[in-house]
């Protein structure tokens, strides 16, 4: 690997922040499509130089953005994302029945294989799939249809698709994750799902154990281990080692099991990163130090990552989507702040520097390493 | 031809300047310059009105003659001089948000 290319979505534009293999001196590209809230940009693992950008804003709707020389340009592609039938209505926050609106896509997962074939989360909560390269979606309806769709309700950001796993192994095999509904799994593509909830437990919904309900704020996997999931829940860091079917609480020692991203270690599948964040009222680190905790043992056990971060008055967020992890060796470890710091580390967490200080609010965090 | 004003994010989205020149039959109504200018550049469908619903999008007024003709009906005709081209049709964003 010679190069690598971190994506960064944020509230006013997209960034493009690029390096040699050392990852230490980097350039920054933008802000493209200045103004715009960029809610993710990432590349496809089947050809590196095809970039989608979810551009949305509250005024003009959303628009999607495909690059095909690795960000240097960009054309507008198919931003129609229509429900399939009579979209019958969800809960609203007090409870009262809310009809299904298309707001924004929140999160693309391109195909492993296809560079054409890219799945698409959306608000309120549903899956679209582009075969043609993002120029048309087709919403994969069986999701946004389950039987328990009509009691799902919206997390504070909205009830939304915010994340989509698709099995390196087999691309039949699917997870998706909904604020505020929990995980969902599908064996075939995405035409049918059930839930894959069990052994979560939320206190603030009525059955605190429910199949449907939960706060789930990102999932993620290592790659060569397809059975083993992690999860930051709103509150509870947990683990399950049979796709899904199954949870257990990791938290362990954390200062607090409360946060938004999850990610795995490119090469070591039970080491794993979560940025603790002090509870869901006070959106900020403990003690106002940015830490992030990473775990060897796959849980329970976890070790402050505190050199080159902020050890004093910081009070920023790192939303869900907003780490990212190369594969480089040792691998690099990638994220955004609500301040608008991206920091990066090129050896495995042990030390990180500000790539980038001042950007707009951080909503995403990709990276690509490129050969 | 219609006149058409644009707001900043649609000028640099289409790649073209504030005010834009449509040619649009009669009866020229909102539907029809709308139509026209999402006919004209493509990259504008969906941001001024719903691609679904073809409802106009909250943050999103139209102006003409220097009143809002936001609430008229879509199919109901642009005052003459908008029709003739001596008063431009705005499309406006909001004022609001950070």
């Amino acid at each position: 690997m010679t190069a690598v290319r971190v994506l960064v979505g944020t509230q006013k534009g997209g960034f493009v922040l690029t390096s040699d293999g050392s990852r230490k001196e980097w350039q920054v590209s933008g802000p493209h499509f200045g103004g715009w809230e960029i809610y993710h940009m990432v590349g496809s693992p089947a050809d590196p130089d095809r970039l989608f950008a979810s551009q949305s804003s509250s005024w003009f709707g959303q628009v999607v953005q495909r690059s095909d020389d690795g960000g240097r340009s960009w054309q507008p592609v198919g931003n129609e994302f229509t429900y399939e039938g009579t979209p019958g209505p969800h809960q609203w926050y007090d409870g009262t029945p809310h009809p299904w609106e298309f707001a924004r896509v929140w999160h693309f997962e391109p195909s492993p294989t296809d560079p054409d074939v890219v799945f698409a989360g959306a608000e309120d909560a549903a899956i679209f799939k582009s075969t043609d390269g993002g120029a048309s979606w087709v919403e994969l309806p069986g999701l946004r249809t389950h039987a328990t769709a009509p009691n799902w309700q919206p997390g504070a950001g909205g009830m939304c698709v915010h994340t989509i796993l698709v099995d390196p192994t087999d691309p039949e095999r699917m997870h998706v994750a909904i604020s505020a509904a929990g995980v969902f799994r599908s064996e075939d593509g995405g035409t049918t799902w059930r839930p894959a909830n069990r052994g979560l437990k939320s206190e603030g919904i009525p059955d605190s154990e429910a199949e449907v309900g939960h706060c789930v704020h990102r999932i993620a996997r290592h790659p060569e281990r397809s059975e083993t999931l992690f999860m930051q829940k709103h509150w509870d860091v947990m683990r399950s080692d049979d796709g899904g079917d199954s949870w257990r609480e990791i938290s362990g020692d954390l200062p607090s099991d409360f946060g938004f991203p999850i990610g795995v270690h490119a090469h070591e599948p039970d080491t794993v990163y979560v940025v603790p964040i002090k509870s869901d009222s006070e959106h900020y680190p403990p003690e106002g130090k940015l830490r992030v905790y990473r775990s060897r043992t796959g849980g329970e056990d976890w070790e402050p990552l505190t050199k080159g971060l902020p050890q004093a008055d910081c009070y920023v967020n790192v939303l869900r989507d907003a780490m990212a992890i190369d594969t480089m060796d040792p691998c690099g470890v990638y994220f955004g702040t609500t301040g608008g710091q991206v920091y990066g580390s090129a050896d495995a967490g042990d030390s990180w520097q500000p790539i980038v200080r001042d950007l707009p609010r951080v909503l995403s965090v990709e990276v690509q390493a490129l050969a | 031809m219609i006149r058409v004003t644009l707001p900043y994010h649609l000028r640099v989205l289409a790649g073209t300047g504030k005010e834009v020149q449509l040619s649009v039959e009669e009866p020229v109504t909102q539907r029809a310059v709308i139509d026209a200018l999402e006919a004209t550049y493509p990259t504008l469908r969906g941001t001024i009105r719903d691609p679904v619903t073809e409802r106009r999008r909250a943050f999103v007024r139209f102006f003409a003659c220097e009143e809002d003709i936001s609430h008229e009906p879509p199919d109901a005709p642009l005052p003459p001089e908008v029709a003739d081209g001596r008063e431009a049709f705005h499309v406006v964003g909001a004022m609001a948000g950070g």
